[in-house]
C-alpha cells in the first residue's frame, strides 16, 4: 500500500525564546487521513511545535508547509494568525480548555462558524437589515452545529452555558467547536488529560470517527493507552529534538525513546510493556 | 472587605475599625461646619452629627457582616435573582417604554427637559455597552466620540448651513471614523493599558478643541448652532409660514420644541437599542461576545480579532456621534467643557451599574443616576456624597450590576438566562 500524500511538512523548524532553544532543527511529516501523535517528556517542546503550526508563535526559522487536496500549498510560518484557521483550515484545541464559558454550548459552535456566516464586515453589517443572505447561512450553520452536538452526545445540553458542563463534556465540546471550521488538520493538545478511562475510550472513538470523516489529526498526548491505540504515526521529542519517528510498534521498540522516558524518571509516561498488551 | 464569614468577635472588631476610619474621614467633613457671619466665616463643631454618622457606620458594618454570615450560599441565589430580574424585565421594559412615549402628555417642561437629558445618557450608555459590555474593551474616553459628533454637527451646520437631518448621519460616520482611527494603533493593547490610552485620547480631543481656536472657537465654544426642523418646519414664534405653529394653526409655545426634541432623542436611543440587540444575535455580535470571553480561542477559530474589535469600537463611536450631534442641536451652544473626563466616567458608571451588556439595566441606571442627581439637587453639597454612597451600596449588593446575567443569542429550546458568574467581563 502506497503511503498517503503528505499533509503537513515541517522542515528545519527552530524556535528560540531569547537564549532558550525550545525546538531545534525539527523535521517531520504528517500524512493525509492519518492520526499523527507527538509525544515526549514534559518540556520537550511539543506545545511549542503546536503553537508554531497554529500561528501563535512565529518560528525563528524553518518551514511549515500545508498541502490541501486541491494542490494549494500554504506556508504556515508566514500566514497571519487567524488566517491559519480561516484559509489553511488548521484547527486546534488547548491544553487548558478554552471555551466561551459564558455562552451556551450551541453559541460556542455558532461562533466557530463565524467566517462561513460572515464572509466580510460589510455582510455582517448588512445582516442588521436582514440583507446579504444571512438567514440561509444561519440555517446551514445551525444544522451543522446540531450534527456535531449529536456526535458528541450534548444535544440535550445545547442551551446550557459551556462553563457549566462537566470536564469531559467540555473537552468533547472543544473538539466539536474546532471541527466546526471544517479543518483539514485538527491539532489536539492533550485531549485525554484529566479524563477517566471510560471518557478516554469515548475520546479515542470520537477521534477515530473524525479521521474516518476525512480530517487528519495531529495529537499531543501523555496517555500512552490512547496514543498507542489510535495513532498511525508517532513523533517523539526530547529537549526540543526529534529522537524517534515511526509507527507505534517501531517507536515502542526504540531504545532512545525508552531511555528518554526512563531518564525523566516519570513512571506515568513510560511506554511500558503493559501498555503494549493493553493496545493489543 | 472579607468574603469569608467571620465570628461575632471578629465582626465587632471589623465594625469598630470601620467606625474608626469613618471618624477620621468625617471629623473634618461633617464634624466641622463653616457658618457665615457678619465679619467673615466662623468654624462651628458638630459633635452630635459626627457621632451619629460614626455610629451608623458601626451598626451598618455589623449588620452587613452578620448578613453575610447568615445568608444562604451565594451562587444559586444570584442565579435565581438573575432569572427573576429577566422575567420581570419582560414586563418592566414595555411599561417603561410606554411611560417614556407618553411623557409629554403628563410631564411639564421641567420633566421634559430632564427626560431629554436622561435619554441622552441612556443612548450614550447603550452605545458604550457595545464596546464595554459586549466586546469587553474598557473605554475611558468615550466622551471623545460624543465631542466629535457634536463639533462635526456644529461646524458643518454653522459653516455650510446644512440641516440637522443631513448632518446627523455625517456626524455619526465621522465619529465612527475617529473610533476606527484610534482603534488601529491601540487595540493591540489589552486591559489597563487600553483603558489608559482611551483616557488619553479623550483628553487629547478636549485639549485640541480648546487650543484650535481658529476652527473651534477655543474655550468660547460655538454659538448659534441651528435647531432641528420637522420636515423643514421650524420651531419658533416668528409667525412665518414655515414654522410648526403657523403650519398647524396652533398657538406658539416653547413646549412644542421640547416635545419635538424629546421624541427625536427617544427615537435615536431606540435606534441604538434596536441595532445593538439585533447585532447581538448576528455573527458580528456573537464574535464580540466571544472576544470578551476568550480572545485566544477566537483567533484559533479564524476570527480576525483586530477587525472585530474595530467594528465594536466604530459602532460604539457612531452612536456616541449621533448623541453628540443631538446634544449640539439641543443646546445651541457647545464648548470643550461639556466633554471632560467626568462625562466619560459618568457614562461608564451607568454601564457598569446597569450590568455589563444589559440594555434594560443601562436604561434603569441612567434614570437613577441622572434623574436621581436631579432629584437631589436641593441637597447640593451632599449630592456627590449620596451618589458615591449609592454606588458603594450597589456594588456590595449587586457586584455585577442591576441586571447581571446574559440571555443566549440563539437556542434550540427555550432561552435560559446564564448566571453572571460564568460570563467573562473582558480583559480588553
Amino acid at each position: 500500500m502506497a503511503a498517503p500524500a503528505p499533509l503537513l511538512e515541517v522542515t528545519h523548524l527552530l524556535m528560540r525564546f531569547g537564549g532558550l532553544t525550545a525546538v531545534s532543527d525539527l523535521d517531520f511529516v504528517a500524512r493525509t487521513g492519518e492520526i499523527t501523535a507527538v509525544i515526549g517528556p514534559n518540556g520537550a517542546g511539543k506545545t511549542t511545535v503546536f503553537n508554531c503550526i497554529t500561528g501563535f508563535y512565529r518560528p525563528t526559522s524553518g518551514a511549515l508547509a500545508l498541502m490541501h487536496a486541491d494542490g494549494h500549498r500554504y506556508a504556515l510560518e508566514r500566514l497571519p494568525g487567524h488566517q491559519i484557521a480561516r484559509r489553511a483550515k488548521v484547527a486546534r484545541t488547548f491544553q487548558n480548555i478554552r471555551l466561551f464559558a459564558g455562552m451556551t454550548v450551541l453559541e460556542n459552535l455558532m461562533v466557530a462558524q463565524h467566517n462561513a456566516l460572515m464572509p466580510s464586515v460589510v455582510n455582517g453589517l448588512l445582516a442588521v437589515f436582514g440583507l446579504g443572505g444571512h438567514r440561509a447561512a444561519e440555517r446551514v450553520a445551525l444544522d451543522k452545529a446540531r450534527g456535531w452536538l449529536d456526535t458528541i452526545g450534548l444535544l440535550d445540553r445545547a442551551d446550557d452555558p459551556a462553563g457549566a458542563l462537566p470536564y469531559g463534556a467540555q473537552r468533547r465540546l472543544e473538539i466539536a467547536r474546532a471541527m466546526c471550521i471544517d479543518p483539514v488538520l485538527l491539532c489536539l493538545d492533550e485531549p485525554a488529560a484529566g479524563l477517566n478511562p471510560r471518557e478516554s475510550e469515548e475520546l479515542s472513538e470520537l477521534l477515530t470517527r473524525i479521521r474516518a470523516g476525512g480530517c487528519s489529526i495531529l495529537l499531543i498526548e501523555h496517555d500512552m493507552g490512547v496514543v498507542m491505540r489510535i495513532s498511525d504515526h508517532i513523533v517523539v521529542l526530547d529537549h526540543g529534538k526529534k529522537i524517534s519517528d515511526g509507527t507505534p510498534a517501531e517507536v515502542r521498540a526504540d531504545p532512545r525513546v525508552i531511555a528518554a522516558y526512563l531518564g525523566e524518571g516519570d513512571e506515568d509516561e513510560e511506554p511500558a510493556p503493559h501498555d503494549a498488551s493493553a493496545a493489543a | 472587605m472579607s468574603g469569608r464569614p467571620a465570628g461575632p468577635a471578629a465582626a465587632l472588631r471589623d465594625a469598630a475599625l470601620s467606625a474608626l476610619v469613618a471618624l477620621g474621614l468625617f471629623a473634618g467633613l461633617i464634624g466641622l461646619h463653616l457658618v457665615p457671619t457678619d465679619n467673615g466665616l466662623r468654624l462651628v463643631g458638630r459633635p452630635w452629627a459626627l457621632a451619629i454618622v460614626v455610629l451608623a457606620v458601626f451598626v451598618g458594618r455589623l449588620l452587613l457582616l452578620t448578613w453575610q454570615r447568615v445568608r444562604p450560599s451565594g451562587a444559586p441565589a444570584t442565579r435565581r435573582l438573575a432569572e427573576a430580574v429577566t422575567h420581570a424585565g419582560r414586563y418592566v421594559a414595555p411599561v417603561f417604554l410606554l411611560a417614556a412615549v407618553a411623557l409629554p402628555l403628563y410631564g411639564g417642561r421641567y420633566m421634559l427637559d430632564t427626560g431629554i437629558l436622561v435619554l441622552t445618557y441612556v443612548m450614550l450608555g447603550w452605545g458604550l455597552t457595545i464596546v464595554v459590555g459586549l466586546a469587553g474593551l474598557l473605554d475611558l474616553g468615550y466622551v471623545a466620540f460624543y465631542a466629535v459628533g457634536a463639533y462635526s454637527y456644529a461646524l458643518l451646520a454653522t459653516n455650510f448651513h446644512l440641516g440637522f437631518w443631513t448632518l446627523l448621519p455625517v456626524s455619526g460616520i465621522l465619529a465612527a471614523l475617529w473610533g476606527v482611527m484610534l482603534g488601529f494603533p491601540v487595540l493591540r493593547l489589552r486591559g489597563d493599558y487600553l483603558a489608559i490610552v482611551t483616557l488619553a485620547f479623550g483628553e487629547i480631543i478636549r485639549v485640541v478643541l480648546i487650543n484650535w481656536t481658529s476652527l473651534t472657537g477655543g474655550s468660547n465654544g460655538i454659538t448659534d448652532i441651528p435647531r432641528p426642523t420637522l420636515f423643514g418646519l421650524k420651531f419658533n414664534g416668528s409667525g412665518d409660514p414655515d414654522t410648526f405653529a403657523t403650519f398647524f394653526h396652533l398657538p406658539y409655545s416653547v413646549t412644542q420644541r421640547f416635545v419635538f426634541l424629546y421624541y427625536v432623542i427617544l427615537a435615536l436611543a431606540l435606534l441604538t437599542n434596536w441595532v445593538s440587540l439585533r447585532l447581538r444575535r448576528l455573527p458580528l455580535g456573537r464574535a464580540w461576545e466571544a472576544l470578551r470571553e476568550d480572545e485566544v480561542a477566537c483567533r484559533a477559530l479564524g476570527i480576525n480579532v483586530t477587525i472585530t474589535k474595530l467594528t465594536a469600537f466604530g459602532m460604539g463611536a457612531m452612536f456616541g456621534g449621533f448623541a453628540g450631534a443631538f446634544f449640539a442641536t439641543r443646546q445651541g451652544f457647545i464648548s470643550p467643557e461639556s466633554f471632560n473626563f467626568m462625562e466619560s466616567a459618568l457614562v461608564l458608571s451607568i454601564v457598569v451599574l446597569g450590568g455589563l451588556g444589559s440594555q434594560l439595566g443601562v436604561a434603569l441606571a441612567a434614570v437613577v443616576m441622572i434623574g436621581g442627581s436631579e432629584l437631589f439637587r436641593d441637597f447640593d453639597e451632599y449630592r456627590m456624597l449620596i451618589f458615591g454612597l449609592a454606588l458603594v451600596v450597589m456594588m456590595v449588593l449587586r457586584p455585577r450590576g442591576l441586571v447581571a446575567g446574559r440571555t443566549p443569542s440563539i437556542a434550540l429550546g427555550a432561552r435560559r438566562e446564564i448566571a453572571a458568574e460564568l460570563v467573562a467581563q473582558g480583559r480588553g
